[in-house]
């Protein structure tokens, strides 16, 4: 059987077709790995939480509770308190309280110190932290060990550095704190969502009244705990539990100098109308479809990688998540085979087994709303490939997708899906990769994946998004500014830029 | 071998097989740190229990246990056969190894004491370990060692040629040891420790799969570093590349350095999650390694009765 392999010159799509089709890698039964689940017996939560108010748990005004449940087994798991308006005034009182009285008066090397307390104690946490982080919010048990809690940590180490040296941050700048930050958070990265906003608050003198998201408050109160072990005086970390009309007293209360929030588009606008005149501070971090552009020319099997990293972490729920697959054309039908033979070693199941790669989705509602755009997507004709991995029977589970033939018009070219779901698109030319990049009304972040550097770096300058990330995808560090352009918001987070938020610079 | 359904050996295709040397094009760039991010995540798969033994019993079939120095003797050698064949005799369940790796001079003494084992005779040559000789030279001692009884060659490719730019000569020297190999499989090693980049260890692969190499390997065990969890994967996604073109299943070896059960498990999960199912067999894979093989066994007692037995239990050979 002779092969003649000289005319093997650059795979081009017909040959690429035409070979692959008989040709296909098993990715089968030969050795299977055992479960390995994380044991969450070491865990103690309580059955139910109160509001952390001025260092103390205390009881909602309302004497209303939530149950918080766990999105793989649909079984709940603490119930939580629903704080009111009453509430949010006696979180704000305190946080004003302990700003005037403490907090503001303190020398800046001594709030270093217990914001590095912060720190060391929530590494001394780190596997309780993140299995509760699975339990309550989905996400497999190896992102929440090895990235969710780590980086919470580093970013109060980082922070922590910051405390005595901001005039140093902005030479020649006499610089003072806000007051008190009204701190709204995601469920996509609950603790690590909390680390961003009361790291830098604290470092720079503020006090802070946080809210988690309804779905996923149990890290944040475990971190209640941390702080009040931590011994930081009362009221500078206060902690309010509940939903939507929690948060909006938040926002509307007077004596909150700032709000920072992170979440969707559409609640971003409310808040910033209901902010218009007041004169309070605001950060937003919002929804973003971010590009992922890829070039002929780039390390393929690499490229592989970073393309599922961009959308398939976290189940997709990420602002910044590489949505948008934008290939040039020539080496679409090799990048498609390549992704589908990798989401064939996806494994999707129990967030906390430790080769779940693919966890829950985190509630019904967000399952049901990815459901319905895949169903747009199929509608408006575009070809859907869902990877082969079984779902378990209970919980919230939606296989990896990739939809390809898909158009600029589209809408899962266009809305942000949150969810394991990416539209491949292709282009011709570097200005065309640019120019349908930019096409949206989001710019949180985008990626370039192409062995050129110059291109890489010209590239970064024309894409329209907060974050461009060259031969990778969703690298994160405290030290490096994160936030968005367009509608994905504005004021950054981590790193020098991530001071300014909480910081009047006169 | 090579039947429709079971994966086609390629050194069973015969020389007609060989090809010319693939066009620059034919070897993307590697992209360094998303590699080894790569390897770094595959490291913490977690095998436990079923998976564990599965896996490590696995990597007893794929060992080449390996001998090369110079002070290699026959009782050495017998010694290492006898270990090969039963590597612990109180428990008959342990497969044994895939194959005994020699140098030339010591393959008729290993041939003897294999007879009937099943245990297949591997032999370096090519003027190993720096492969700097006339390819008369290397010709002759692959053709001394399949005549001694050698069923695998592992041969070194020319270094000092492949990064003066000679990859011609490297491509020419390979497609004539394949042909002098006869019906030996051929193992191509690249030494990636003196290649210096990951994109030549790409390219290196391609030119030698292309020449006509049966399997490839990333080091002689001499030059440090030896084989790397991320130089392999680089080496596993050409020959997933190489197949794809070809239809061609070509083996990989990495060697030198894999000492622990956990490291080698660690690479059958590359391989798994890399190619798959298909090359997760001792035809298609390969541990060079001459310690590696008592540690597995330790690991085997200890999950069968949850204790580690002192390294004085198992025999060093």
């Amino acid at each position: 059987m002779a092969i003649k392999l000289v005319e093997d010159g650059p795979e081009t799509q017909s040959t690429h077709q035409r070979r692959r089709g008989e040709r296909r890698l098993d990715f089968g039964t030969a050795w299977e790995y055992a479960p390995a689940p994380e044991r969450p017996d070491h865990v103690r939560l309580r059955d139910r939480y109160g509001l952390f108010i001025n260092g103390r748990w205390v009881s909602p005004e309302s004497g209303k509770f939530f149950k918080t449940i766990n999105p793989a087994t649909e079984e709940p798991i603490a119930e939580i308190a629903e704080g009111s308006e009453a509430d949010v005034e006696r979180a704000v009182a305190a946080a004003r309280q302990a700003y005037e009285s403490v907090w503001s008066k303190m020398r800046p090397l001594e709030r270093g110190k217990y914001v590095y307390r912060i720190a060391r104690a929530i590494q001394e946490r780190a596997r309780e932290l993140a299995v509760v982080e699975s339990m309550d919010g989905g996400k497999p048990i190896k992102e929440s060990r090895d990235f969710d809690v780590p980086t919470t940590a580093a970013h109060f180490f980082y922070n922590a550095g910051w405390a005595d040296k901001l005039s140093y941050a902005f030479p020649g700048r006499a610089v003072r704190p806000l007051g008190v930050a009204g701190q709204i958070i995601p469920w996509n990265f609950p603790l690590l969502m909390a680390a961003w906003k009361i790291a830098p608050a604290l470092a720079c003198g503020n006090t802070v009244v946080l809210k988690p998201a309804e779905t996923t408050p149990l890290t944040a109160l475990l971190l209640a705990e941390i702080i009040r072990e931590a011994e930081l005086p009362p009221g500078v970390v206060n902690i309010v539990t509940g939903a939507g009309a929690t948060g909006a007293a938040l926002v509307n209360h007077p004596d909150v100098d700032k709000i920072a929030f992170t979440g969707s588009t559409a609640v971003g606008k409310l808040i910033q109308r209901a902010l218009a005149g007041t004169g309070k501070r605001m950060t937003m971090e919002l929804g973003g479809k971010a590009a992922n552009i890829v070039f002929a020319d780039a390390p393929l099997d690499q490229a592989v990688e970073g393309i599922i990293n961009g959308i398939f972490f976290n189940q997709g729920h990420v602002c910044c998540a590489g949505s948008r697959l934008l290939v040039e054309e020539g080496i679409h039908d090799v990048l498609v085979a390549k992704l589908r033979d990798r989401m064939a070693t996806l494994r999707v199941g129990d967030p906390l087994d430790k080769n779940t790669d693919i966890g829950a989705i985190n509630s019904r509602e967000q399952l049901e709303r990815i459901e319905q755009l895949v169903q747009v997507g199929e509608d408006e004709g575009a070809e859907r490939y869902t990877a082969p991995c079984p779902l378990p029977e209970k919980g919230f589970f939606f296989s990896p997708t990739i939809f390809t033939g898909v158009a600029q018009s589209h809408a899962i070219a266009r809305e942000e899906i949150f969810g394991p779901v990416l539209s491949v698109l292709t282009f011709r030319t570097e200005s065309e990769a640019v120019e349908r990049a930019n096409n949206t009304f989001y710019g949180l972040s985008a990626g370039i994946w192409s062995n050129k550097g110059a291109r890489l770096f010209k590239l970064a300058t024309q894409l329209e998004a907060g974050v461009v990330w060259a031969n990778t995808y969703n690298k994160f560090d405290p030290s490096s500014a994160f936030g968005g352009y367009k509608e994905s918001g504005f004021g950054r987070e981590g790193g020098r830029h991530g001071l300014l938020p909480y910081l009047v610079v006169e | 071998m090579g039947t429709a359904d079971g994966p086609k050996l390629a050194g069973l295709n015969g020389p007609e097989g060989r090809g010319a040397l693939p066009p620059l094009s034919a070897s993307p760039p590697v992209e360094r740190v998303a590699i080894e991010e790569r390897v770094g995540a595959l490291a913490r798969r977690s095998i436990k229990t079923t998976a564990k033994k599965a896996g490590l019993l696995l990597a007893i079939r794929m060992m080449d246990l390996t001998t090369l120095e110079g002070k290699d003797s026959p009782g050495k050698v017998r010694a290492l056969c006898q270990k090969a064949r039963w590597p612990d005799r109180t428990r008959p369940e342990i497969p044994s190894v895939a194959a005994v790796c020699v140098y030339p001079n010591l393959v008729p003494v290993a041939k003897e004491a294999l007879e009937g084992s099943g245990v297949h005779i591997a032999s370096v040559a090519t003027a190993f370990p720096s492969g700097l000789s006339p390819l008369s030279i290397k010709l002759d001692d692959v053709r001394r060692a399949v005549e001694y009884g050698a069923d695998e060659i592992d041969m070194v490719i020319d270094r000092g040629a492949f990064l003066s730019g000679e990859e011609q000569k490297v491509f020419d020297e390979i497609a004539a040891i394949k042909e002098a190999c006869g019906d030996a499989h051929l193992k191509v090693i690249l030494e990636t420790g003196e290649l210096g980049s990951y994109d030549n260890v790409r390219r290196a692969s391609d030119v030698a799969m292309y020449a006509g190499a049966d399997f490839i390997k990333t080091s002689t065990g001499k030059i440090q570093p030896a084989a790397t969890p991320a130089v392999t994967l680089v080496m596993l996604e050409a020959i997933r590349e190489f197949y794809f073109k070809t239809g061609r299943y070509i083996g990989m070896k990495p060697a030198g350095g894999i000492r622990a059960a956990k490291q080698a498990l660690h690479y059958l999960v590359i391989v798994k999650e890399t190619l798959g199912d298909a090359w997760l067999t001792p035809e298609l894979f390969r541990f060079g390694a001459s310690t590696l093989l008592n540690d597995v066994l330790m690991q085997l007692v200890k999950l069968e009765t949850g204790a580690y037995q002192a390294a004085e239990y198992f025999s060093r050979d």
